[in-house]
């Protein structure tokens, strides 16, 4: 563990995305000790520009919601969003791409053409169509956003089957008699994973800037103090208050860039070719 | 006459954290023109970085630490990187130990040799052209025209090894650096190409720097040798002094560790029957319809017994059929035909249910070492996991793992540890120990010391003997290499393109073979002439 956050910190901009991340999750925990009311209730007067109340430091919103209760609390939204909707794609993406690269054959053509099948679709359009039919609560947003990510990491999940299920050690745990289910999960998946745990940030990434598209579409949870909700409140007075749709955007780039500076850092650290590099 | 190449107190400093600090630690040698100088040592002896840090090739993280290389009397390490680019490939060139990564597989053989005359020479098309058929014709390709416009995927081994000797000396170097190149090829390929590297050497007066591991190699092609060990030479000189008077007692060691080619006295071996294999057939259709679908004989109806007790070899060359034999063994391939009975049980014929449980009867070790453990799980786990399999208690299969430990020589400690935090010899034997857990009657051994260097070689032969005595197992043992057959095999087989051709007993087939083949593959094997 130690050794393997030397790995890690060695690149500056890995701990630079790590710190960020940090702070947005320190956001998200903090959201109820310092923005204890509803922050979608109403604070103060409308579009109140920041810095001109020490109470309602970012501002308001069109209606006089406090701009940075919304932040905070979009923090948890986002991160929640983003977690969940990257476990169900890669919990999806992992044991489709695993049944393909084992079994191969049949298995491997079926599995593939349905992954080929979600691919060809543009996954925003996909996630449209879920969200028009199903709905636009939080839980269903979430996994439709899960539901339209899962073929890159199912792809990634194969390919890495594909060579190892060849492997000796492999063939060796067949010999003394393991079952399928056991040299799947316990013989090989610990070896694939690396490269998937490091596509996960992407994943995740993604989500939360699909999660913002569907809300700046108003079609996202309008129950709930999303990041998006508030850009897409804000796209109607971008020219005079621009303020309420670029704080909630500078928010998600920072999210989305910690993230992905995590993966890069975790992807440099899990792979044995670049180190001593 | 002073020497061509001189490598003068070389130390190379290996980065910090690796098992040592130094890869090579004041060597000192020199290769005079015209001659072949061996350098012979077992791995992490320095050998090969020694060639690399010739060519100036060392790779990251690795740099010379003091010392000189003088070639034609400047010294290497000292020029300028595009000076050293104008000598590499035109005055000193190298030819590597595996021919199909050192090759561009997107490009042309002939567009590849060719390559080293444009980077270094001037000449026009066709002449090019003309060049290279004229070396491809020299390392006695077949057809040569058409061995330009083939890439390296359509050439065998061996023959792409002749097209790397080709490309090195294209441009006539005066030093050749062969770095183990005829480790990857087989024993009958193996002979040619040194065969042709030492008339090519004669014809052109080139010296050559040559890296093995082989003291066979040595006795073949050498004119002076030079021992190493851990980045040290311990001896140098002419190559009957080294072979013949060893001094130091490291090259004493290594040269006892190779085998003769003489089959142990033969032991009085049971008369009953522990495994048959009676006419196994298997042939592998790859993919694809019509023309191109094609199928491949990897076995053609095999007929062998195995004595209770006793070793049955299976030598060939690569291409024999002899690992596919062994997978059908363990059921890791079904054989098409044929049956495979283990007492009254026929193999071949269980289901898949049935097989997975016949699995703790017959057992394997495989070749690598490092590919063969999965490198995520303690080694403790890895040799208990086969009795948990079977049903056996997670904690009573550990303490069994302990016990097995020491039954193959390893410290029973050591079972937490994962698998790379053993040296190879240490892997095999924990490879060794998982077969085991299973108390198998049968135990089928694919080349499980051809990794291993030879004093290595020799412990886990040793270990393999006592354990058939000690465990009553009964063992088939593949393998491509002679000497280690004659070693610990009471019955051999030879296969070659997927038929038995010769079998009988060890001391029969190596003392007096039959059939031309087994005759031209002990001839091949190299040896002092």
């Amino acid at each position: 563990m130690i050794g393997f956050w030397r790995l890690y910190a060695r690149s500056p901009a890995a701990v630079v995305g790590l710190a960020l991340l940090l702070l947005v999750i320190g956001m998200a925990l903090t959201a109820g000790m310092f923005f204890p009311n509803n922050p979608l209730a109403l604070a103060g007067p409308p579009l109140l520009w920041p810095f001109q109340d020490a109470q309602l430091w970012l501002g308001t919103d069109n209606s006089g919601r406090d701009i940075a209760a919304q932040i905070f609390h979009g923090a948890r939204i986002s991160l929640l969003i983003g977690l969940a909707a990257m476990a169900l794609a890669i919990a999806i993406g992992v044991i489709l791409g695993a049944l393909a690269g084992f079994y191969g054959g049949i298995a491997d053509d079926i599995l593939m053409r349905i992954t080929e099948a979600f691919q060809t679709l543009p996954n925003f359009l996909l996630l449209l169509m879920l969200v028009a039919v199903f709905g636009s609560t939080l839980t269903t947003v979430t996994i439709a956003i899960g539901l339209v990510s899962w073929q890159a990491p199912a792809r990634l999940t194969r390919a890495e089957f594909l060579s190892l299920r060849t492997r000796e050690f492999v063939q060796a745990g067949r010999t003394i008699g393991l079952g399928d289910a056991t040299l799947i999960f316990r013989e090989i998946l610990p070896n694939a994973l690396p490269p998937v745990i490091v596509y996960a940030s992407v994943v995740m990434a993604v989500a939360i800037l699909l999660e913002s598209a569907l809300a700046f579409l108003n079609l996202s949870d309008p129950n709930v103090a999303s990041w998006g909700n508030l850009i897409g409140l804000g796209r109607g007075v971008l020219r005079t208050a621009w303020y309420v749709s670029a704080i909630p955007g500078i928010a998600i780039l920072i999210t989305v860039l910690a993230v992905s500076l995590v993966g890069q850092g975790l992807n440099d650290a899990l792979n044995p070719r670049l180190r001593g590099r | 006459m002073s020497p061509i190449l001189e490598i003068d107190n070389l130390s190379v400093a290996l980065p910090r954290g690796a098992d040592r600090a130094l890869a090579l630690e004041g060597v000192s040698l020199a290769l005079e023109a015209g001659e072949i100088l061996c350098v012979v040592g077992e791995s992490g002896s320095g050998k090969s970085m020694t060639a690399n840090a010739t060519m100036r090739l060392l790779p990251v993280g690795v740099g010379v630490a003091g010392g000189a290389i003088r070639f034609e009397g400047r010294d290497l390490l000292r020029l300028p990187e595009a000076e050293m680019r104008q000598l590499r490939g035109s005055r000193i060139a190298m030819v590597f130990q595996e021919p199909m990564t050192a090759l561009n597989p997107l490009r042309s053989i002939g567009d590849q040799i060719g390559e080293a005359f444009r980077t270094h020479t001037a000449l026009g098309r066709a002449e090019i052209e003309r060049r290279v058929l004229g070396h491809l014709e020299e390392v006695r390709l077949p057809d040569p025209r058409t061995a330009a416009r083939a890439y390296p995927h359509e050439l065998s081994g061996g023959q792409r090894q002749r097209a790397m000797i080709a490309m090195a000396l294209a441009l006539e170097p005066t030093v050749l650096i062969a770095d183990e190149p005829t480790t990857a090829l087989d024993v009958t390929t193996q002979a040619q190409i040194l065969h042709l590297i030492r008339e090519l050497q004669r014809k052109k007066g080139t010296a050559v720097l040559f890296i093995t591991h082989d003291f066979g190699v040595v006795g073949e092609i050498a004119d002076r040798v030079t021992v190493m060990q851990s980045g040290r030479v311990v001896e140098s000189g002419s190559v009957a002094d080294v072979l013949d008077r060893p001094q130091h007692a490291y090259t004493r060691m290594l040269l006892a560790a190779v085998p003769p080619l003489t089959a142990a006295p033969a032991r009085a071996v049971s008369a009953e029957v522990a495994l048959s294999i009676d006419r196994v057939s298997k042939t592998f259709v790859t993919r694809g319809s019509g023309l191109r679908r094609r199928s491949t004989r990897a076995l053609h109806e095999v007929t062998l017994s195995l004595p209770k007790g006793a070793t049955l070899g299976v030598v060939g060359e690569s291409g024999s059929g002899k690992s596919t034999l062994a997978k059908c063994l363990v059921r890791l391939l079904a054989p098409d035909t044929g049956a495979i009975r283990l007492a009254d049980v026929d193999l071949a014929q269980l289901s898949r249910r049935e097989a997975r449980r016949a699995t703790a009867r017959i057992q394997m070790v495989f070749q690598d070492p490092y590919g063969s453990l999965n490198p995520r799980r303690r080694a403790g786990e890895l040799v208990a996991q086969g009795p948990i399999a079977h049903g056996v208690a997670r904690p009573e299969a550990l303490a069994r793992a302990k016990a097995l430990f020491a039954l193959v020589g390893l410290d029973p400690a050591a079972t937490d540890r994962y698998p790379h935090e053993f040296s190879g010899g240490q892997r095999q034997r924990i490879g060794l120990a998982r077969a085991l857990a299973l108390e198998p009657e049968i135990l089928v051994a694919d080349e499980p010391v051809s990794s291993l260097d030879v004093s290595v070689q020799a412990q886990v032969l040793k270990l393999l003997a006592e354990l058939r005595a000690r465990l009553g197992l009964s063992m088939v043992f593949i393998t491509h290499d002679l000497r280690v057959a004659a070693q610990i095999c009471d019955r051999v087989a030879v296969m070659k393109d997927g038929s038995v051709v010769e079998q009988g007993l060890a001391s029969e087939v190596f003392g007096a073979p039959r059939h031309p083949y087994t005759q031209a593959l002990i001839e091949a094997i190299p040896r002092r002439r």
